[in-house]
């Protein structure tokens, strides 16, 4: 996507008003012909160097806010034997359910797995290896590697299966868990808006664990419904700063599945 | 006997003005028709919502506004949005005045179990590990027995740990119970219901005084 030009641009260096600021306006600068610009042309091109056995990380919680557009190019790609951190599998034909029949996936990280038959099956004949964590042990695992800290100490699971293997350590008389940063190659996550820089806003609770991934992968591609020009994002709003993400698919035409679809009936 | 909104109805008596509250899934979803008019309180959902409000009208339904149920619902004012680490985080850290879970089994000491049973298809713990290892006042919501007619509130628990001495109170269709030193405190009864009754159906220890009262609604 191309910079766009100020109209009121003078021809050459100087000061200018626009949008009630003013602004030094350095036509060697704007005129750089190689801006910043993270954009790709589509999920393919962005995810075409994830080889076989890699680590990714999946944003979305159940099939809200999931990188739906990265997915489908996942399972075009064909590529095999990953490990993927995500909150959920999704189901039997959407989101990571997709990557699961084409037997694409060696090992999954997740809190809860409940929605998808193929899933089931995969694991009870050992194709599948799964680790369940808890969720807010799977968010912060994911914290910490985007705040470059080694590892947590979580109360989460202390006394049950969850702890075995496990250091632990008491403060304050309780007993914690320590858990490790996650460290994967990809971080594949589904924003709302973002312009050319990488800054990425979220929408309502398909946030979840999407920002938390994108500060979190080596490499983060985020896809988007909305692209648009650096400074129409607000900075006060922006949730990710584009220094955490590397690529930008812009996705058209979301389905969005709703899994569980509940209404207010006029009566209640 | 209590019936499921009986037992939810019990439990938004444990409500106060300015509550931040977690419902888990299940019964615990119920608790929301019964929080009083003109109280404030704001749900949390942990995937990422405070202040949830109810399911949209039909046609208005947001694939981008779910709950933890994953079911589709709607914002109210004072409403906020947030990642996963900080839902976890304002659990984590006690900010959170009441949780209110399902169950498969609690202990007498106060131990629960309700994520996996040994030889089915295992989901997943979810976030309940978390809300039970944090969580500063959780009661249970759950059935007296099970589908076998056996007690759910057991000297021990026989099914994997999910956390350990954390339950404050037990409501179920029989009762309403605490904690004691020994084990489960019967507190008030469901109407209807004997105290030997309950007695019978609760394998874990029972302290009553056979003149527990009737559960009272406001």
């Amino acid at each position: 996507m191309m910079h766009r030009w100020r109209p009121e641009a003078p021809d050459g260096p100087g000061w200018i008003w626009a949008d009630g600021a003013s602004y030094f306006w350095d036509s060697t600068r704007n005129l750089n012909p190689n801006p910043v610009n993270k954009i790709y042309t589509d999920a393919d091109a962005a995810l075409a160097d994830i080889q076989d056995g890699a680590t990714l990380m999946l944003g979305g919680f159940g099939l809200c806010g999931i990188p739906e557009h990265c997915i489908a190019a996942l399972v075009r790609k064909g590529v095999r034997d990953l490990t993927c951190i995500s909150n959920n599998a999704g189901v039997d034909d959407f989101g990571i359910g997709l990557m699961l029949q084409g037997r694409q996936v060696r090992k999954m990280i997740s809190s809860y797995v409940g929605e998808n038959a193929e899933f089931e099956r995969q694991l009870l004949s050992g194709e599948l290896e799964v680790e369940l964590i808890p969720q807010g042990t799977l968010a912060t695992r994911c914290m910490a590697a985007g705040y470059g800290m080694p590892a947590i100490y979580t109360p989460a699971g202390v006394g049950t299966e969850v702890a075995e293997g496990k250091e632990s350590r008491e403060f304050g008389g309780k007993t914690y868990l320590l858990e490790m940063a996650f460290d994967a190659d990809y971080a594949l996550v589904k924003a709302w808006k973002a312009d050319r820089m990488g800054n990425l806003v979220f929408k309502a609770t398909a946030r979840n664990f999407n920002p938390l991934m994108a500060m979190a992968g080596k490499i983060t591609v985020a896809e988007v419904e909305e692209l648009v020009e650096p400074g129409e994002l607000d900075p006060n709003t922006v949730h990710v700063p584009g220094i955490y993400v590397q690529r930008i698919v812009l996705g058209t035409q979301y389905e969005k599945r709703i899994e569980q679809r509940t209404v207010r009936t006029p009566l209640s | 006997m209590l019936d499921k909104n009986g037992i939810a109805r019990t439990i938004a008596r444990e409500l106060k003005d300015g509550y931040y509250v977690n419902l888990g899934i299940g019964i615990p979803t119920l608790v929301a028709n019964f929080i009083p008019q003109g109280m404030e309180v704001q749900l949390q959902s942990e995937n990422g919502l405070l202040g949830m409000g109810p399911f949209p009208w039909e046609g208005s339904e947001d694939p981008d506004l779910i709950n933890a149920g994953k079911q589709t619902i709607t914002t109210l004012p004072g409403s906020s949005f947030f990642d996963s680490a900080m839902s976890f985080g304002m659990i984590r850290s006690g900010k959170v005045d009441l949780t209110v879970l399902g169950a498969m089994e609690v202990a007498q000491n106060g131990d629960i179990a309700n994520w996996k049973i040994p030889g089915k298809m295992v989901k997943g713990m979810g976030g309940a590990m978390d809300l039970v290892a944090s969580a500063r006042n959780i009661v249970v919501a759950m059935q007296h027995v099970n589908k076998a007619g056996e007690s759910k509130l057991l000297p021990r628990c026989t099914l994997p740990i999910t956390g350990l001495a954390c339950v404050r109170k037990v409501v179920t269709e029989l009762g309403v119970f605490g904690f004691d030193q020994e084990g489960f405190v019967l507190l008030e009864r469901a109407p209807g219901v004997t105290c030997d009754y309950i007695r019978d159906k609760t394998w874990g220890h029972l302290s009553s005084t056979g003149l527990e009262p009737e559960i009272q609604w406001a």
